[in-house]
Order: structure tokens, then C-alpha cells, then sequence
């Protein structure tokens, strides 16, 4: 499949600091693709300059094969959903969806129908003349993505949506987010910070950082195989430690060996390892290829969240449906397919934030 | 209950030096020397002298009024783009000569204007002939529009920070371009604004006696220096009376307007 | 190509502020420079002198009414401060329509024409037996000045959060106490932007001084209006260019140094 978008050694600076750094990105038509990192990141800054709202010092941007880096906004063939939904408060809602048609001076019974047809696929039909005050702020969201949707763009862009909203309404809103790409048949280009929504909805993962791509795939690769610590603190929860690699498919962890499946690292190599806690399986202190003691026990529902400390002073992070009281001496024991191996970070931005080491 | 107290002093004070003065202008507006009731006073704005003088005055505030909108728009535009982040410094450059005396600014134009005065000694200078520019009704606009044009931008101003980046972006997005955005968005979003811009320099511009003092000379008189001229030369209060609650329609009119348009007072300039 | 039209768009835009810069700063500079001219001719300038300044500091008319104006702007702002304040408050727990009502007549001297308002305080005065002088510019003054102050402090009023009040009283303070210890710090900026606000109308109004007033006394505004019409003094440039100074400072002081200080 072609790239419908390609975004080739793009930088941009504002007051002296440079929030993107010569990044290259494609995206695939008809991709549900997430633009993920922490604030500061560079991936509003990316959405926007794809948009046409903010222009890049170098780079170009190209669509459908055109080179569009200097096309201004409203001739793009694209739509934004903005992040306080930016609705305009001196029109009611139908006048809001039929913005864009208006301007392309469609028929006024053909505007009529894709109003009715917009508020049908956002689950709010016959808010025609409701006011912009009189919706919540979930119902203002729906509004700003049918206004976009109306204009049959070929990519929707979607600034961080779902932010202002309650968990629950933003979990609903996200499965409406993937039922609408479904039947719309359009490319999405989303950004958010929330590794969990990033996880939920995407078929491409684009995870950022000081203005760099960090990593890019799906949502499973991105999650099991993080290519450095910075992938693997920002999703999920990681335990990150320092390892030696011995040789290929076999690690030295605080002085236990650990068999893995990664090769090609080299052979007594420092590398970092990523080992999940929910991968972490706890068993009797002989049986353990690590021994420690539980420091500290949660009970979250779902699973039992674990500190395990081993005798070099580490607190491993364990979730697991057995619970293991505190106190208690244990083993720890890691099947060779979940343990990943990583580089050593080459920039501060490959480093994790916040690392549980 | 010790909060009502409070309220005490002011609204016996408003009692005595806003309310009972209105009504005193409606007694002496609608009576004779006799104390007698009369239609008198304010019919006589029909008369030759006293009607040419309010259209004369509506014509000029309302020329003033709209020179000072097509000045205020733009500029308001542009200091909302630069005047963020550096504590409003261009801003406050804009707005600082509303706080100078309004006589002293009129005087600098006087001064200006005069048959001897700095621009004709420009114009001499150049070898070009003096114009004849104080004394005018042209005078008497620049005048207007020269005090009176902070009250236009400031509202405007206001009301324009309000409008978020992301709506504007959201219409070009739609496909708009600049005309629409102004037309559609912008001009709509900022109604409150300009109302309250036009009310504070129409209901001065059209009342002013001052400016056509200083700038018009003894020959142009405007409704604003009939009235006065009722009041410190003549001693026809109830004529002046009168002729002032015919003005009060336009002001109450105006009054009206915002009450409709900018009910949450967010063109209001302070 | 883009920032090419992005770059005109900004020279226009910088073109016309200037222009409309020079066009409100023009005459000013004009009256400035004028004020330090030895001629007394528009035109020719007269070689430099403070000549002008000595003679408005030496005329007892003009020190006079200077003084004048700075009593009644003064005393003023800090009795329509006080009452104003004190209205702000009251209004402030009144219900919708009361409040509506009040607040509505507040609006009055606001949006009336200057002269209206000053037609009918002369006539009040007059009708209550109140002689014009000093006493009447005074009272005048307080008249106009009170809704500045109302609307300065109103929303200072709303935005404290009124727990506080609550946590004071909760705390053991009787209900003045917790007032001006708690909630009358909160609005002071409000209050003192509305003194600052009353000082400057006061010290700017003509109008209706000139209604109220009566006949031998004076403020800088009637003053100026009288010797104006029977010519111009170059003293009154000097006077003018004073008076500006002393406005761009106060401003300054009010817009910039409490900026400052909240940074800090």
C-alpha cells in the first residue's frame, strides 16, 4: 500500500528550541495511526504542520503524491477535531456541521441530509438546533467530529479529543472513535498522551519523544517489544534492569542467568532489560531463577500488584492473580519469550522517565 | 442582614444624585416658567434653528462613528495578534491617550489645524498654499474621531481576545478563506464589542459641545452646544430640558442595544 | 512564497500602526514641543526655554485650580471608593432581580451623555438649595465616580471563593474580622484599581464640572476651556505636557508594577 502522507526531514522551532528534529513519517491510507509521547513531545506540533497551522522551517510535507508544505489550511483536503472542540458558539449545531459544506456552496437540500446523516453516525440525532452552551462536553466533542466528518476528508486529524473528558465517556468515545473509522473507511491521525487509549485504538503506534520518533508499529509490538527504555516506561509498566548480555538468547541479571530468545547483541554486552509484571510468575524461593522477599502488597481488582525485593536492593513490580503476603520469601521465574532486550539508550531521549530501577 | 446596610449609603446616594436629577430633567423638560405642562420644549426641536442643529449633529457622530469602527477593526485585530505575553505594552501604547484630558487633545488639533498653525506652517514651508482646515465641519469629525476612537478599539479589543486561535483555525480548516473567516466567524463572534465601541462614541460624539467649540468656531452649532448655550448664556432651563430629553431617546436607544447585544458586558472597555 | 506574503502582511500591519500611532500622538508631541518654544508662534520655533513652565508655576489661577483638581480627584475616589466598595458587596449577595435593578442604575452615569448628567445634577443642586462651589463638584464627582469603583470590585467579589470566609468564621473570627481579614485583601487590587480609575475620570471630567460648578472657581479642565477660547497661552502647553507626564506615570505604576510583583 502506498503512504498517502509522507512527512520527510521535517523541523520546527519555536523561541530557539527545536521541537521536531528532522523526523521522517508515512502513513498508510485507511490506518488508524497514534501519535504518541509525553508533553513537549513534538506530536501536536506534528499533527499541526500536517494540518497546515503551523509551517515547517525545513521539510516538506506530501500527500497523495503533492507536495502540499505550502498549501494553506483550508485548501487541504483534510479535517481536524480539535481539542477543546473549538465549535462556533454564535451558530447552533446544525449551522456548526453545515460550516464546511456551505462554503463549498453545496445544495442546500444536499447540506439537509448530511447534517441529519452526521448526527445519526454520532448518536445524536435531531440536535439541529440545539445551541453549542446547551451540549456537554461530550456531546460538544461528537459535534466537532461530525462537523469534520461531513466534508468527506480523506484524513481526519484528531488533537488529543478526548482530554477534557470523564473516564467512563472517554472510554465509550473511544470504541465510537474506531466504529467511525470502520464505517467512514478514512484514514485517522490521532494524538494523545494516554498510552492506554493509544494501545486501544490504533493500527499504527507512533511513539515520540524530544521531537524524535522513538518507535513505530502496532500497538502489539510497540507493547511487547519496545526497542529502548524510553518505549518501555511510557507504555504499560515495565520492570527495566541492567543486564548483561552473555550470548545470544541468554542474559545475566544480578548474577542469574536468564535464558531469552533476543540474538545479535553481541557477547558480554551491557544491555537494558524489559521484563513486564504481569509476565513475572512468582514461585518457591528454589524453584526461582531470582530469590527475594515481598515488600509490599495491593490488591487492585484485577490482579495483585507486588513489590518483590531481591538481595541487590531492586523492587520488582509484579502483578499476578496469586498473591504472595509480605514478608514472605519468593522466586521469581520469567518465561524466555517475555524477556526483552534492549540497547542502552544513545540520547537522553531514548532513556525512560520516572524508571522503576 | 448587615450586608443590606452596607448598600445604605449608595443607594440613598443614587437616590438623590441620579435618579431624582433624571426626573428633575423630565419636570422642567415637560413644564413652563408657570410650572404648567407642556409639550413646548420638546416640540421645539422641530424648529428650523434647533432641528438643523440635531441633524447636523447625527450626521457628523454618525460619519465619526463609523471612520472610528473601519479605524478601530484592523487595529484591534493586529494588537490582538502582537499584544499577548509582553503585559499588553502595544496595547497600553494604543489606549494611553484616552486617559490624556479630552480638552488638552482637543486644543493639540486646535493648535494644529489654526489658519496659522502648524500644519499650514508646514504647508507654507513646502511652498504650498494654507488651507483653511479649523472652523469645519471636517474639523469637527477629526475631532471626534480623534478622541474618541481608544473607546472604539478597547471594547473590540476585548471582545477579540476572547475568540480562541482554535476556532479561527477550525474555519480555514473548513475550507475557509480570509473573507469568510471575517465575514462568518470573526465579525459575528465580536457583535457585543462593537456595539458597546459604537455606543461609547456615538452617544459623546452626538451630545459633545466642546469639540465644535475648539474646532468649529462660533459658526457651527451642534444640538450638544444649544443646549449648553440654554444653560450658562440664556436661562431657559426648560427649553434646554426639553431639547435633552429628545437626545435622552438616542442615548436610552443605545442604552437598549447593549442591554440586547452585550448582556454580559464583555465589550465593555474596563 | 508563503513567508513572502507572510512577511508584506507584516510590514502592512506594522505600517498601520504606526500611522494610526502618529495620528494619536501627533498633536501631544506637537503641544510638548511647542511648550518649551520661546515664540509664541505655531510655526517658528523660538530657541528653548522653560519659560512657559515658571510662568503656569507662578499664575495663582492656574496653581489654583491645580489644586483644586487634585483635592476633588482625590477626595472623590476615596469617598466613591468607600461607599462604592461597601455597594459592591451588598450587591453582591442580593438576588437576580434587585440586583439586576441596581446594577442597571448603576450603569446610568456610565452610559449617559456627559452633559445630560451634568444638566441634571445642576438642577438637583439647585432644586435642594445646595449653592454651586466646591461642595457641588465635590458631591458631582462622587456621583460618577461611585460606578467605576462598583464595577472594579464586583468581580473581584465573585471571583473570591467564599469557603474562605466560611474557614475563618469556622476557625472562631466574628464576621467583621473574618471580613477584613480574609475577604478584603482578596479584593483590594479591586478596590484600589477602582480608586485609581475614580482619580482619573475625576481628574479628567469636564463636562459636568463645568455644569456643577457655579462661577469663581475653577478645575485645570475649566480653566483650560476659558483661556482657550480667548486665545492661547503657551503656559497652557506647559501645563498640558505636565499633566501627560504625570498620567503616562501613574499608568505605568498601575499596569506594570503590579505585574512585577505578582511574578514575584
Amino acid at each position: 500500500m502506498e503512504s498517502l502522507i509522507d512527512l520527510i526531514n521535517i523541523s520546527k522551532s519555536f523561541d530557539g528550541t527545536l521541537v521536531l528534529d528532522d523526523l521522517n513519517l508515512s502513513v498508510k491510507e485507511n490506518t488508524f495511526v497514534t501519535l504518541l509521547g509525553p508533553s513537549g513531545c513534538g506530536k501536536t506540533t506534528t499533527l499541526r504542520i500536517i494540518g497546515g497551522f503551523e509551517r515547517a522551517d525545513a521539510g516538506k510535507v506530501i500527500f497523495d503524491g503533492q507536495d502540499i508544505s505550502n498549501l494553506p489550511p483550508n485548501k487541504r483536503q483534510l479535517n481536524t477535531v480539535f481539542q477543546k472542540y473549538a465549535l462556533f458558539t454564535h451558530m447552533n449545531i446544525a449551522e456548526n456541521i453545515a460550516f464546511g459544506l456551505k462554503i463549498k456552496n453545496k445544495p442546500k437540500t444536499y447540506i439537509q441530509d448530511k447534517i441529519k446523516y452526521a448526527l445519526k453516525l454520532v448518536n445524536l440525532d435531531g440536535y439541529e438546533n440545539r445551541s453549542v452552551d446547551s451540549l456537554s462536553g461530550g456531546q460538544q466533542q461528537r459535534i466537532a467530529i461530525a462537523r469534520a466528518i461531513v466534508n468527506e476528508p480523506r484524513v481526519l486529524l484528531l488533537d488529543e479529543p478526548l482530554g477534557a473528558l470523564d473516564l467512563k465517556l472517554r472510554q465509550d468515545m473511544q470504541y465510537e472513535l474506531i466504529r467511525l473509522k470502520n464505517e467512514l473507511g478514512i484514514t485517522f491521525i490521532y494524538v494523545t498522551h494516554d498510552q492506554e487509549e493509544a494501545l486501544t485504538m490504533s493500527d499504527t503506534i507512533v511513539v515520540m519523544n524530544q521531537g524524535y520518533i522513538q518507535q513505530m508499529g502496532t500497538p502489539e509490538q510497540i507493547y511487547n517489544e519496545p526497542e529502548n527504555a524510553f518505549v518501555a516506561d511510557f507504555i504499560g509498566e515495565s520492570n527495566i534492569v541492567h543486564g548483561t548480555m552473555i550470548r545470544d538468547e541468554l542474559v545475566e541479571i544480578f548474577g542469574a542467568r536468564f535464558p531469552c530468545v533476543d540474538k545479535g547483541f553481541g557477547t558480554n554486552a551491557p544491555v537494558d532489560v524489559v521484563i513486564r509484571p504481569e509476565d513475572i510468575d512468582l514461585v518457591s524461593p528454589e524453584e526461582g531463577t531470582l530469590k527475594g522477599i515481598c515488600t509490599h502488597l495491593i490488591f487492585k481488582g484485577v490482579h495483585y500488584e507486588m513489590e518483590v525485593t531481591t538481595p541487590d536492593g531492586f523492587e520488582w513490580l509484579v502483578h499476578s492473580t496469586d498473591m504472595c503476603p509480605v514478608g514472605k520469601e519468593v522466586g521469581i521465574h520469567v518465561d524466555p519469550f517475555d524477556i526483552q532486550i534492549m540497547n542502552k539508550p544513545e540520547s537522553e531521549d531514548e532513556e525512560a522517565v520516572g524508571v522503576n530501577e | 442582614m448587615s450586608k443590606k446596610l452596607l448598600s445604605g449609603p449608595y443607594l440613598v446616594w443614587m437616590a438623590g444624585f441620579t435618579v431624582i436629577p433624571l426626573l428633575l430633567i423630565v419636570y422642567y423638560g415637560l413644564t413652563d416658567r408657570t410650572g404648567a405642562f407642556t409639550l413646548a420644549n420638546v416640540v421645539s426641536i422641530a424648529t428650523a434653528e434647533h432641528s438643523k442643529a440635531l441633524w447636523l449633529s447625527l450626521g457628523l457622530s454618525f460619519v465619526s462613528t463609523l471612520i472610528c469602527l473601519a479605524l478601530a477593526y484592523p487595529l484591534a485585530m493586529i494588537l490582538r495578534k502582537r499584544g499577548v505575553g509582553r503585559g499588553s505594552f502595544v496595547v497600553f501604547i494604543f489606549i494611553l491617550p484616552m486617559w490624556m484630558n479630552f480638552l488638552l487633545r482637543t486644543l493639540a488639533w486646535q493648535t494644529l489645524l489654526e489658519r496659522n498653525g502648524v500644519i499650514n506652517g508646514i504647508l507654507t514651508a513646502l511652498h504650498l498654499p494654507p488651507q483653511t482646515l479649523i472652523n469645519t465641519s471636517g474639523a469637527i469629525i477629526l475631532g471626534m474621531v480623534y478622541n474618541f476612537l481608544p473607546f472604539m478599539v478597547l471594547p473590540i479589543y476585548n471582545v477579540l481576545c476572547k475568540i480562541d486561535d482554535n476556532t479561527i483555525n477550525a474555519a480555514q480548516d473548513l475550507g475557509a478563506n480570509f473573507w469568510q473567516t471575517l465575514t462568518r466567524v470573526w465579525f459575528p463572534l465580536s457583535v457585543p464589542g462593537i456595539i458597546s465601541g459604537i455606543t461609547m462614541v456615538f452617544v459623546p460624539a452626538l451630545t459633545t459641545f466642546v469639540i465644535s467649540n475648539l474646532l468649529g468656531g462660533s459658526k457651527i452649532l451642534l444640538i450638544g452646544n444649544v443646549i449648553e448655550q440654554e444653560f450658562t448664556r440664556g436661562s431657559n432651563w426648560h427649553l434646554g430640558s426639553g431639547l435633552s430629553l429628545v437626545l435622552m431617546v438616542f442615548i436610552l436607544a443605545s442604552m437598549a442595544l447593549i442591554a440586547k447585544y452585550d448582556k454580559n458586558g464583555e465589550g465593555t472597555a474596563f | 512564497m508563503n513567508s513572502i506574503k507572510n512577511r508584506i502582511k507584516y510590514f502592512v500591519e506594522n505600517f498601520y500602526l504606526v500611522l494610526i500611532m502618529v495620528f494619536l500622538y501627533a498633536p501631544i508631541a506637537t503641544l510638548m514641543v511647542l511648550s518649551f518654544s520661546g515664540s509664541k508662534s505655531r510655526t517658528q520655533w523660538g530657541g528653548f526655554t522653560l519659560r512657559w513652565y515658571l510662568e503656569m508655576f507662578e499664575s495663582a489661577t492656574i496653581m489654583n485650580a491645580l489644586q483644586n483638581t487634585l483635592v476633588i480627584a482625590f477626595a472623590s475616589a476615596l469617598i466613591a471608593a468607600v461607599i462604592g466598595t461597601a455597594a459592591a458587596i451588598a450587591i453582591n449577595s442580593m438576588k437576580p432581580i434587585p440586583r439586576t435593578i441596581i446594577m442597571g442604575i448603576t450603569n446610568i452615569p456610565m452610559l449617559n451623555a456627559d452633559i445630560v448628567t451634568g444638566i441634571s445634577l445642576m438642577l438637583a443642586f439647585i432644586a435642594f438649595g445646595i449653592s454651586l462651589g466646591f461642595k457641588t463638584i465635590l458631591i458631582a464627582h462622587i456621583t460618577f465616580n461611585i460606578p467605576y469603583v462598583i464595577l472594579s470590585v464586583s468581580p473581584k467579589l465573585k471571583q473570591t471563593n467564599k469557603s474562605v470566609y466560611e474557614a475563618a468564621m469556622d476557625l472562631g473570627a466574628a464576621p467583621v474580622y473574618a471580613f477584613f481579614k480574609v475577604v478584603f485583601p482578596d479584593i483590594l487590587p479591586g478596590v484600589l484599581s477602582g480608586f485609581l480609575l475614580a482619580f482619573t475620570m475625576s481628574l479628567d471630567d469636564f463636562i459636568i464640572t463645568h455644569f456643577t460648578k457655579g462661577a469663581g472657581i475653577n478645575t485645570l479642565s475649566t480653566l483650560i476651556y476659558s483661556e482657550v477660547r480667548r486665545g492661547i497661552k503657551p503656559s497652557m502647553y506647559a501645563l498640558s505636557t505636565l499633566i501627560f507626564v504625570v498620567v503616562l506615570a501613574l499608568l505605568i505604576i498601575t499596569n506594570f508594577a503590579p505585574h512585577r510583583s505578582k511574578e514575584q
